[in-house]
């Protein structure tokens, strides 16, 4: 008989070891995938997580990781401040759509002048098309009693087709033959989020995920709203009694969520994408939720979910041109490595016993 | 600080002369890339890319090598799966996407020893061609078919986004099919997604149940081919590819994305070291655009009126916009004889008279 | 522009065809929430369903095996996420969004050399006087098979939900699991039992689409059906017949806006599309008068400690 004992607290050594045994049994069972599509596991493992890092190549690949991470860990850290409070916002990738059309959209409004005011402009515009989206859900929740998980999801599907509106009409390049998709915001310099060392990957977007990552660090372990919120997850009622108010709790969690995931659009906008297109959004805002729960909610979790989320899109893309793996087997891989970080957590928390239950 | 970021930033360069320069010697293989936007397994568009590179594997045997990375988001992903091709020493290197256009033009700068193959672009470089298909000529062949296959003289057309190409497509068939039939009507409905077969499905059922006997598509499911054979008496087209399981009927012909020559004629261009910069627009006459086979469900003298005008069209005697013709709001495009030129063409955005409705803004 | 060319008959005949992938797998979610349990990964079993269903219908030339096959592909790989939310006590929305993450990798690989093949096809209903009723005839008695069996199971799951024993049990699960627990129920075999129902019904929404809506096979062919079905019973307020409401009101807002589209309405498309996706927003802020919830325990970790 096996069974799970409570730990009275959770296991430091645990919290360190669960990820590397996680990453180990992905190995295990994704070589076996490998294998069964007639591929050299180990090759295709030190394809996946080995040559990014440190290969031939990893000074190019080594920068793409903060550029892949960038967003993702700059959204996730939005997300979890409300996931801790039991605030469910599903629709980032919807706040990071508008987030890009209202950057970019404010950038493009100054074409063609030249000024050191349009960038800092953008970003503020980008944070308020994410936040606005946002607060849709949240406005809602707080007057009607509405599911602020359904109506933040329904409008992704509606801020997809804004931007396929956008793409086609209002944004769409003068110059660029009648096809869709804006002007490039790298050919704009003003309003073009390069890098800031040549050659690093760091771009504003990256900065203002680190940035977010002590934000909510500090927020939450030294400032009384983090206590409100982490109360207010942990034991609704207490922290009613604490006079915490939900309603501004509420509006506070979506929102900031919302104006993290438009400023990534936003950044990813004027950066390394450089224009609004039809197919503009990849996703990041729903591989950030799974980010923000891998990274446990934490800060600095999330930092290094971010990073290692990023290691395997790069790294599976080199195993898929290098060794041909179809993308199919590196989303499974990708499934699988999420499902042995979720299974084996259970070991922070919890003991495994055998034998008969004790008497309690 | 600074010395460390300049040492490691002359060292990348460093690394990627000589990556480049390594391979130039060391190969034999001509190494291929292609990018592709959807899964090779999308039936369609991607499937129809992956099948002419199939070919090139098949044409050169071990001279050489081609890599391929599937469902590459547009944008910065592109850039980097682009830039991985080149730095594992690529020398070609297909991107198949519209939307691949300032990425390739980005990586195509860090590498002038690679050339690129741009699919359905406007920009080009000295390392960068493109490459598109006159699809609107096969059009031209499907409208004059529809034209003469519709009873009830209503045509429907699931379009997937507004743009030029699938513009260019509505109009070369409506001309055609009016000409042969001027009672004609068309019914156009934007799906606005590239592929949902489930909403493809709706579509082509809307169509049917508002009369329409003739289904043309430019979204690449066969979901619309299997509603026209449910409801019985509606006859469709193949799309991108030839979708040959629905033939004879409801199926009776298709337009084919073909690139199988084009990929090994650029392959052999760049073996030779013969490969220059170009922008390719080829239609049926260079084979990029197939007509899949007409089947018997088409009347013989439909059949052979369709087969003269794609030999026509093939032999440049004939271009599918030739005047004269008006724009949607009466106003003149092309005088009596004249022929649309391809830049006109390539940004098209406008409907020609007779086709009722207003492209989507 | 020309609405007359828009048949009523036809709209709510179509609709409902339109309808019925996304009702079958959101009442399959709709029991597993019930339950207590919150299951994302509705996306990622309904494509496995739907290549499962697929090819087991190709290889026997049966489709009923198909959607056998696809209701037990399904709930086949709901059984990681059961394993994962109710022995390892893994956070569940992220195990839902890993399971589709998994489900499509893996339905595109099962799905290799099954592009451009077509299914064998599903029985329609024929009644020889009924189906040539006007009006009635063509709405009630001129569809699929599944789109009965459909209907059935909504009615099936209210009645189970109402007033049977294990019905009870299922919402005393989902309402308070440790009184459950205190009550001598087993609550973790429970919760795996409505997970796999619910995966099975997610498979045969997803097989619906690949043998008869489509019918065809492509990789990520339900292009988000299974999000609209996690939308539908939120939207139903964790009720049965609402669920069929919603699923008819959805399908209903896409086909009508194909239609006004086909009839030359000169609204812009891409406020058309979205509409579907506002009226949802719109109704659930009617609805939320009702003060119907959500079950009380739903999304949170179960474990027995004495």
């Amino acid at each position: 008989m096996v069974r799970l004992e409570k730990r009275l607290q959770p296991s430091a050594v645990f919290a360190w070891a669960t990820p590397v045994m996680a990453v180990i049994a992905t190995m295990i069972f994704g070589g076996l995938l490998f294998a069964a599509l007639g591929k050299d596991p180990l090759v295709a493992i030190r394809t996946i997580f080995w040559d990014p890092l440190f290969g031939q190549y990893a000074f190019f690949y080594r920068p793409q990781l903060l550029v892949k991470g960038g967003p993702l860990i700059l959204i996730a850290i939005g997300l979890s401040l409300g996931f801790r409070a039991g605030i469910w916002n599903i629709g980032a990738e919807g706040q990071y759509i508008m987030g890009a059309i209202c950057g970019a959209g404010a950038g493009l409004a100054f074409y063609p002048l030249e000024a050191w005011y349009i960038f800092p402009i953008m970003v503020l515009a980008g944070a308020l098309g994410g936040w606005v989206w946002a607060m849709i859900p949240g406005v809602l929740k707080v007057k009607f009693g509405t599911n602020e998980i359904l109506v933040s999801l329904m409008l992704v599907y509606v801020a997809e087709q804004f931007l396929a509106s956008v793409s086609l009409g209002l944004l769409k390049n003068p110059q660029g033959f009648g096809f869709p998709g804006s002007r490039n915001l790298q050919q704009y310099p003003s309003a073009h989020n390069a890098e800031i060392f040549e050659g690093t990957g760091m771009h504003w977007g990256v900065a203002a995920a680190l940035i977010a990552v002590i934000f909510a660090y500090v927020l939450l372990s030294r400032h009384q709203l983090g206590y409100h919120i982490r109360l207010t997850g942990e034991a609704p009622r207490a922290a009613k009694f604490a006079g915490v108010s939900p309603s501004r709790l509420i509006l506070f969690c979506l929102g900031i969520s919302g104006a993290f995931a438009g400023l990534a659009g936003m950044f990813e906008a004027s950066g390394p994408a450089g224009q609004i297109t039809i197919d503009f959004n990849t996703g990041y805002g729903f591989t950030a939720i799974i980010v923000a729960f891998l990274g446990r909610l934490h800060p600095v979790g999330i930092l290094l979910a971010g990073l290692l989320m990023a290691l395997t899109y790069i790294g599976g893309e080199i195993a898929q041109s290098s060794l041909g793996l179809p993308s199919a087997a590196i989303q499974m891989f990708q499934g699988m490595l999420l499902f042995f970080l979720l299974a084996v957590d259970v070991l922070t928390g919890y003991r495994i016993r055998f034998g008969q239950r004790e008497a309690a | 600080m600074n010395l460390t970021k300049r040492a490691l930033l002359t060292g990348a360069a460093m690394a990627m002369s000589l990556a480049a320069a390594g391979t130039a010697f060391a190969q034999e293989k001509t190494k291929v890339g292609f990018v592709y936007v959807g899964p090779v397994g999308d039936g369609g568009w991607t499937y129809e890319h992956d099948k002419g590179r199939q070919a090139v594997e098949k044409h050169f045997g071990d001279q050489v090598e081609t890599v391929f990375v599937e469902s590459v988001p547009e944008g910065p992903d592109s850039e980097r799966v682009m830039t991985q091709m080149a730095l594992d020493g690529a020398k070609l290197i297909f991107t198949t996407s519209f939307g691949y256009m300032d990425p390739t033009i980005n990586v195509a700068k860090k590498f002038p020893d690679v050339k690129f193959e741009h699919a359905t672009g406007y920009k080009t470089a000295e390392n960068v061609g493109t490459y598109s298909a006159r699809f609107y000529e096969g059009r031209a062949v499907q409208g004059t078919i529809a034209g003469h296959m519709t009873k009830s003289n209503v045509i429907g057309y699931i379009g997937s986004y507004p743009i030029p190409e699938v513009i260019r497509g509505i109009n070369s068939a409506y001309i055609h099919a009016k000409k042969v039939n001027p009672d004609v009507q068309f019914k156009i409905v934007w799906a606005f997604t590239w592929f949902d077969p489930a909403k493809e499905a709706d579509a082509a059922k809307v169509l049917i149940e508002q009369g329409a006997d003739v289904i043309l598509q430019h979204t690449d499911s066969t979901a619309p081919l299997a509603a026209a054979q449910a409801a019985g008496n509606v006859i469709g087209f193949g799309q991108a590819s030839d979708m040959a399981e629905y033939a004879p009927s409801p199926r009776v012909s298709s337009i084919i994305d073909n690139w199988a020559p084009y990929y090994i004629k650029q392959t052999q261009a760049v073996i030779d070291g013969t490969w220059k910069s170009e922008m390719t627009w080829d239609g049926i006459g260079a084979g990029m655009v197939g007509i899949g086979e007409i089947t018997d469900a088409v009347p013989a003298e439909v059949k052979a009126e369709a087969m003269a005008l794609k030999d026509k069209i093939a032999s440049g005697e004939y271009h599918p916009f030739t005047g004269p013709l008006k724009k949607q709001d009466g106003s003149d495009w092309l005088a009596e004889g004249e022929v649309a030129d391809d830049g006109t063409l390539a940004g098209l955005n406008f409907y020609v008279e007779g086709i009722e409705g207003e492209i989507p803004q | 522009m020309d609405l007359s060319a828009i048949n009523p008959v036809l709209l709510v005949a179509s609709l409902m065809v339109a309808a019925t992938a996304v009702m079958i797998a959101a009442i399959g979610e709709l029991i597993v929430e019930r339950a207590g349990v919150l299951n994302l990964g509705v996306e990622g079993m309904m494509i496995t369903g739907a290549i499962c269903g697929f090819a087991v219908a190709v290889q026997t030339g049966s489709p009923l095996l198909g959607f056998v096959a696809a209701a037990g592909g399904g709930a086949l790989l709901s059984m990681l996420f059961a394993f994962l939310t109710q022995f390892a006590l893994a956070n569940q929305v992220a195990s839902g969004l890993a399971l589709t993450l998994f489900g499509l990798g893996l339905s595109a690989l099962l799905g290799q050399g099954y592009q451009g093949i077509k299914p064998p096809a599903t029985p329609r209903l024929d009644i020889p006087m009924l189906s040539d009723l006007p009006v009635v005839g063509r709405i009630l008695f001129g569809h699929d098979l599944m789109v009965y069996f459909g209907l059935a199971l909504v009615a099936a799951t209210w009645a189970f939900l109402k007033y049977t024993r294990a019905g009870l049990v299922l919402r005393a699960v989902g309402e308070n699991h440790d009184a459950a627990h205190a009550l001598g129920y087993k609550v973790i075999r429970i919760r795996v039992m409505a997970i796999a129902f619910g995966g099975a019904c997610a498979g045969l929404g997803g097989a619906y689409i690949s043998l008869i809506r489509v019918p065809q096979w492509t990789e990520g062919m339900t292009a988000g059906i299974g999000w609209i079905a996690l939308a539908l019973v939120v939207f139903a307020s964790w009720k049965p017949w609402r669920v069929l409401l919603g699923a008819y009101l959805f399908g209903g807002v896409t086909v009508l806006q194909l239609n006004l589209q086909a009839a030359g309405l000169a609204i812009p498309v891409e406020y058309l599309s979205m509409s579907p996706y506002l009226i949802t927003i719109l109704v659930l802020v009617i609805m939320s008068a009702d003060k119907s919830r959500a079950p009380a325990s739903l999304g949170r970790v179960f474990h027995a400690t004495h």
